[in-house]
């Protein structure tokens, strides 16, 4: 090739690059960020809140936009690398100067992120069930925290309608949600009259796929004679194998039930559910509730996404929940200032989806109903359970572990801290 | 290339020139005013002090791919280690202002219910001992896995392999959270360095400075190495391994030699990136970040040193760039640019430039054929 | 509770089938009260609704048990109990027990009748029970097996009854076993003993289980005691037997799959040299070939056909697959021969470039493949051995295409052609080989053979754009490890892979075990630096 060929190449590779250049945005608008990976191994869960929050920013405009000004979404892929997440965190908050950001999934990807956000004083709505154990001054946490779905979800299988189930397999992904959801669960089961003998714990790494000797274990563990419940804290990716391998181990749902805290409406729509009915799953939202406001966001997010197949599950609400929440302190605080709407989304009370109502506590945790569901033939889950009312989030597990002993997480004066025992100001006399 | 000095005349004043453009002019357009148009956002800092990082990263490939013949797919384990290195030291700064307050254990060991620090993290709460093992562990791991394959003749696709296993057997054993070092989450939330805060844009200027010290540094060094005679007898290793080996030459003690250097420098590179980005965790040692590596060095130029940080530089640069501006078609340009550039391209950015300027130097990256796969 | 109820389940059914055969149809009245009180909202009402109908001699239960546990019963707006079927976005409604059509109604109409895991066991119990009289042998011996699997005294006159009337040997052996489990808590210490006798011969878990469970009952007779241990440490003797047998047949599972995943790359990498970072994305397409062929036949095709798609879908994602590799030869890689490790590079962007493309076209979630029905479920080679038949398939599948591979090497021209200019390309080039033709057709192959790889380890695993990053490195450490060019080597590094990994995970947890089998690898491969099998000669030597 001769060099002006060369050179005709790197021009069209430049061209290439060139090319991304988007035309500048130059009305004035609100700004929202979103950073929820596009692409590597979070892609499968986190495009699809992306496309919640894109649906969300839609629909506001076309009801006339915030503060009379249109909302942008700013959409960045961090691509599942977690110094991307931090990286990109900054350039929305520095660069773009969003007014708040929609984003992450993995626990590491927001303990990345959290510098950021306390540096650069930007308000992150983080929507996935998580291990708690935190409560930070910018991130409000629309997902469960531990106490509104693992301890409701084996309270449930203990009891006489969940099976009495008396043998525990605590069997997890290696990371801080699973290692987490088990401890606060041992000292719950302790507490229970559970004894260590009858509890396994076992973790596996992330996208483990030859779950042979785990499901043999399990088998082996549950033959014991005394009713055995598996508690699934396992990944996304691993979860397909691992319930493809129970489902042809035989393995049933009356035999040993397995709830699951990961899986929900989207990883079932990547799996055969046919022999997986019954298992369980305990969420704070389920597709399958029938209440006008779930009716109509399900047809919304249809015909959005262009498609009558795509389901919508537990964390897509918690956005829908974030986003109303954000829209409602912008409206009342009259400002998109990171401060004023910070105060203003404490007390904030948005109907949820599955009918009742999400208030936003001072530990900046959401009130959330918890259900558990039994896996359908269609891949849906059946609401057997709920819990009466909404469940407060709890940041910190202080009734079950020792080091959370009184701790309190509160934003509202005159405490204002993330874990104080005593509020950090004195009220005046 | 006869005479076995660093640059010629020309080329200290480019290197110091481009050096003193990069110490003085990125840290000056950052303390000006933010709303003057010339200020560089603060974000940008720790930006450019992680390209310098991974400049100086893909430096330490190029001494043994480029000059050595060597394909290392795990560098990313010898950076990774650095940075562990450096993580640790970190953790240890935070004292009693984590989560749990307790004034000897990180968090994660608090919350793993570990009752005291386990031996090998004694001596991490002294900076200088931190700054030892940035070095030493990278170092020792690479002299006794060289040594290893070296002397048992390893080479080519089977060493880029053994390369690449040595990181994936890291990274799996760095996601245990039983191995003591943070598992999937790793280390973060890190408060000072030596003494100050790291949030702060003095300390990110700062590290910024020291990046490219240290980039330019083990510039020097590569080059000190490739113009030596060590260097001419390791292009000839890459050229004919055997047959320098029948001149007399021990072989392996200058491919263990020039790989235990290029990790250490992998290390130092990864010990800096480390309070830049604000977290360390078992994804650096995943094999597809260290083949990643091997493709900046390419894209820049093999065997040219220049080119490595070069292509470093740019393709982090489009990455930064592309996954905010085409968020979801970003992995179209990028892998189109990497087929490009090995079809049109194969001697990188800097062979174009030479091309371009018509010099039509006999570069140093040549004869590949020691790399040839077996049939 | 379902524990307590089975067995009055079973009682139920056995008097109900005890009595003369000869009863009149069942009172429709108290049938449909039943039914009518499926619908209830507390599942103890629906419980008790279900024994209800299990002691209703009447053929039309099964099929209204079955019709609720599949989630077909719902409560119409006059809290009528219907069966529903979804047509469209509708349903056509029927009549639960005539079964006649009464209309049509949408979801907002009706609503589904809810089953939890305590009413669907009480179901099954029923179904199990009903089932040792069924017509179908499938049905006996299932529900003879949970018999063994939970005995109790109390099913012992259904068993008796129905064992009368069974011809079938195997379901009669699982019939006598459940009867011994079912008298080792009989009073009568001679029963106890035969029973212990006959049981100490199994190998099964559950059966080990219910003689330790007597065991360690307090008043025990000696004699029955001492019995009782001798065969448990018979029996736990056969299981340890089982278990390591277990294990290397797991080991064999994970290495055939590893060497399906390796083939491909075996060919692109191992004989051609090529560092194929695309061969992962060659297996994703596989998957997602797979997925689309399997879509055609629920869309387009009887459902009777369902079970075959995944035959057919290996031509599929051959074709597709091997296409594709082609053109990526004919475009990209041709121009690389002479920088092999460049290859490494181009073909890295190529996996990036199939990645970002399969996301955009079907989305970042995974896809849902699912098993046939003739590779879903398994079965008990011996007590305690438990053999998945998805498993056993791609263990045959993966001999089937190491075998055919092997012969079209080593008896094809096209195979002699291959071998001629990998060994010596200009020497093959002077014979008159179109050595072009010849390296597209090869890297095809390769690249076809690893999208077959993708049609079987779609039903193991996720298909998602990620399929082929969990599989690249470990398909280059079994090429490696094998020796590279060497088929044999790939199937020896695959299986010794394989079995060493599930040796060593219940020792060491399975992250452990995986490490201590990569630097196995890395101090293997300083021992012997060219693999298991390396290629002798000139050739070898670069």
């Amino acid at each position: 090739m001769t060099t002006k060929a060369k050179l005709g190449a790197f021009a069209f590779t430049v061209a290439l690059a060139a090319s991304a250049w988007g035309p500048a945005q130059a009305e004035d608008t609100i700004k929202v960020g979103v950073l929820h990976s596009l692409s590597g191994t979070m892609a499968i869960s986190e495009t699809t809140l992306k496309d919640t929050i894109l649906m969300m920013v839609a629909d506001i405009n076309s009801k006339g936009g915030l503060l009379g000004k249109k909302v942008e979404a700013v959409v960045v892929d961090p691509a599942s690398n977690w110094p991307l997440f931090a990286e990109k965190a900054a350039e929305l908050l520095e660069k773009d100067k969003v007014a708040a950001v929609f984003g992450c999934w993995t626990s590491v990807s927001r303990k990345s992120v959290l510098p950021v956000f306390a540096k650069d004083n930007g308000l992150l709505f983080y929507p996935v069930q998580y291990e708690g154990e935190e409560s930070q001054k910018g991130v409000f946490y629309t997902g469960a925290a531990p106490n509104q779905q693992a301890i409701p979800a084996v309270e449930y299988l203990m009891s006489k309608e969940g099976g009495s189930a008396k043998r525990w397999v605590l069997e997890g992904t290696d990371y801080v949600y699973p290692r987490t959801t088990n401890k606060i669960l041992r000292a719950f089961l302790h507490l229970k009259g559970v004894s260590d003998a009858d509890i396994m714990e076992n973790y596996t790494p992330f996208g483990f796929s030859d779950w042979q000797t785990e499901v043999a274990a399990i088998k082996k563990f549950a033959s014991a004679g005394k009713k055995t419940a598996v508690v699934s804290t396992i990944n996304g990716d691993a979860n397909v194998p691992f319930y493809k391998e129970l489902a042809n181990e035989g393995i049933k749902a009356t035999d040993i039930p397995v709830v699951a805290f990961s899986v929900g409406e989207e990883e079932l729509s990547g799996m055969d559910t046919k022999n997986l009915v019954g298992h369980l799953a305990a969420w704070n939202y389920f597709e399958s509730v029938k209440t006008p406001q779930n009716t109509a966001f399900i047809k919304q997010w249809h015909a959005f996404i262009k498609n009558d197949k795509r389901t919508t599950n537990d964390p897509m609400e918690a956005h829908y929940i974030g986003f109303k929440m954000w829209t409602q302190a912008v409206l009342q605080a009259g400002t998109t200032d990171v401060d004023a709407v910070r105060q203003a989304m404490i007390g904030q009370r948005v109907r949820n989806l599955t009918g009742s109502w999400a208030e936003m506590l001072p530990n900046h945790h959401l009130t959330k109903p918890v259900l558990i569901g039994e896996i359908r033939p269609d891949g849906q889950f059946n609401v057997v359970w709920k819990t009466p009312k909404p469940v407060p989030g709890e940041a910190w597990a202080s009734k079950y572990l020792a080091e959370d002993k009184g701790k309190v997480a509160n934003w509202e004066f005159p405490w204002v801290c993330e874990s104080c025992t005593s509020p950090t100001y004195k009220t005046y006399e | 290339m006869t005479k076995t000095r660093l640059f010629d005349r020309n080329g200290w004043i480019a290197f110091l020139g481009v050096g003193l453009i990069l110490i003085v002019g990125v840290p000056f357009l950052n303390i000006l005013p933010s709303d003057s148009p010339a200020h560089l956002a603060d974000y940008l800092v720790p930006l450019f002090g992680k390209y310098a990082c991974y400049a100086l990263l893909a430096l330490a490939l190029d001494l043994v791919w480029g000059y050595a013949g060597i394909l290392s797919l795990g560098h990313g384990a010898f950076f990774a280690l650095g940075g562990y290195a450096m993580g640790m030291y970190l953790m240890r700064q935070i004292g009693t202002r984590g989560v749990y307050q307790n004034p000897i254990l990180p968090d994660f060991m608090v919350f793993l219910n570990w009752k005291e620090l386990p031996w090998y993290w004694y001596g991490f709460d002294h900076f200088a001992f931190a700054a030892l093992m940035i070095v030493l562990v990278p170092g020792v791991l690479a002299f006794v896995f060289g040594w290893l394959a070296f002397r048992s003749r390893v080479t080519g696709v089977y060493l880029s392999i053994i390369t690449q296993a040595l990181t994936y057997a890291l990274w799996l054993a760095f996601f245990r959270n039983d191995m003591g070092f943070g598992g999937n989450n790793g280390m973060t939330d890190f408060k000072d360095l030596l003494g100050m805060p790291l949030q702060s844009g003095a300390m990110h200027r700062g590290l910024y400075i020291a990046s490219v010290i240290a980039l330019g540094l083990g510039f020097l060094v590569c080059r000190y190495v490739v113009t030596s005679k060590l260097g001419r007898l390791l292009l000839a290793v890459r050229d004919a391994q055997s047959r320098v080996r029948f001149l007399g030459y021990n072989v392996a003690h200058a491919q263990v030699f020039v790989f235990t250097l290029s990790a250490v420098l992998a290390g130092i590179a990864g010990a800096l990136y480390v309070p830049q980005v604000g977290i360390i965790n078992p994804s650096e040692f995943s094999p597809a970040n260290s083949i990643e590596i091997a493709i900046w060095v390419a894209v820049g130029g093999r065997g040219t040193l220049v080119g490595a940080a070069i292509g470093a530089v740019a393709i982090n640069f489009a990455k930064t760039y592309l996954t905010g501006s085409v968020p979801e078609a970003w992995l179209y340009f990028l892998g189109a640019i990497f087929i490009l550039v090995t079809l049109v391209f194969p001697k990188g950015i800097v062979g174009l430039a030479g091309e371009w300027r018509g010099v039509h130097r006999r570069p140093p990256a040549e004869n590949l054929a020691d790399e040839k796969v077996a049939p | 509770m379902i524990r307590r109820l089975r067995p009055i389940l079973v009682a139920l059914v056995a008097l109900t089938f005890a009595g003369p055969m000869a009863f009149a149809a069942a009172d429709d009245a108290k049938l449909s009260a039943s039914v009518q009180q499926l619908g209830a909202d507390d599942f103890d009402a629906k419980i008790a609704a279900v024994g209800e109908l299990a002691a209703t001699p009447d053929p039309r239960v099964v099929k209204i048990l079955k019709a609720l546990e599949g989630g077909e019963l719902y409560v119409a707006k006059d809290k009528k109990v219907v069966r529903a079927e979804p047509d469209g976005d509708s349903f056509t409604i029927f009549e639960p027990l005539g079964g006649e059509k009464i209309g049509t109604a949408t979801s907002d109409d009706i609503d589904q009748i809810v089953v939890n895991n305590r009413v669907r066991g009480v179901i099954d119990a029923a179904l199990g029970a009903l089932n040792l009289f069924s017509g179908r042998r499938a049905d006996r011996l299932a529900a003879a097996l949970d018999l063994v699997k939970h005995p109790s005294a109390a099913s012992v006159p259904a068993l008796q009854k129905a064992m009368a009337a069974e011809t079938d040997s195997e379901i009669r052996q699982d019939m006598t076993l459940a009867l011994a489990g079912a008298r080792l808590n009989s009073p009568d210490k001679k029963a106890q003993l035969d029973a212990i006798a006959e049981l100490a011969g199994s190998t099964d878990p559950a059966i080990f289980n219910v003689l330790s469970a007597l065991r360690d009952s307090p008043d025990l007779d000696p004699e029955v005691r001492k019995a009782d241990e001798h065969a448990i440490g018979a029996i736990s003797q056969r299981l340890q037997l089982v278990r390591i047998g277990m294990t290397l047949f797991e080991g064999l599972s994970l290495g055939s799959i590893l060497l399906l995943a390796a083939i491909g790359l075996s060919i692109t990498f191992g004989v051609m040299g090529v560092i194929n970072m695309a061969h992962g994305e060659m297996i994703m397409l596989g998957a997602y070939a797979t997925y689309v062929v399997q879509q055609i036949f629920v869309g387009y095709l009887p459902p009777g056909w369902l079970d075959v798609y995944l035959v057919a879908s290996l031509p599929v994602a051959f074709l597709v697959t091997g296409a594709l590799g082609i053109a990526l030869e004919r475009s990209v890689i041709r121009f690389l021969y002479a920088r092999p490790l460049e290859t490494l590079l181009a073909t890295w962007g190529v996996s990036l470039i199939l990645q970002q493309l399969v996301r955009t076209i079907f989305g970042a979630p995974n896809k849902a493949v699912a098993n046939p029905s003739w590779m879903t479920g398994g079965f008990e080679l011996i007590g305690g051995a438990f053999i998945t038949y998805n498993r056993l398939a791609i263990l045959v599948f993966c001999f089937v295409v190491l075998g055919v591979l092997g012969l079209v090497l080593k008896r094809t021209s096209f195979g002699l052609h291959m071998r001629a200019v990998t060994q010596n390309r200009d020497m093959a080039a002077a014979m008159g080989i179109p050595t072009a033709r010849i390296d597209a057709l090869t890297f095809g192959l390769g690249s076809g053979i690893a999208g077959m790889a993708g049609v079987a380890l779609s039903q193991i695993g996720n298909v998602s754009p990620n399929l082929g990053t969990i599989y690249i490195v470990d398909s280059f450490m079994v090429v490696v490890f094998g020796g590279v060019g060497s088929l044999f080597g790939t199937l020896a590094g695959a299986m010794s892979l394989g079995i060493v990994n599930k040796l060593l995970e219940p020792v060491s947890g399975a992250v452990l075990g995986k490490v201590v089998v990569l630097i196995a690898i890395i101090l293997f491969i300083q021992r012997r630096p060219r693999g298991l099998f390396a290629l002798r000669g000139r050739a070898a030597e670069n």
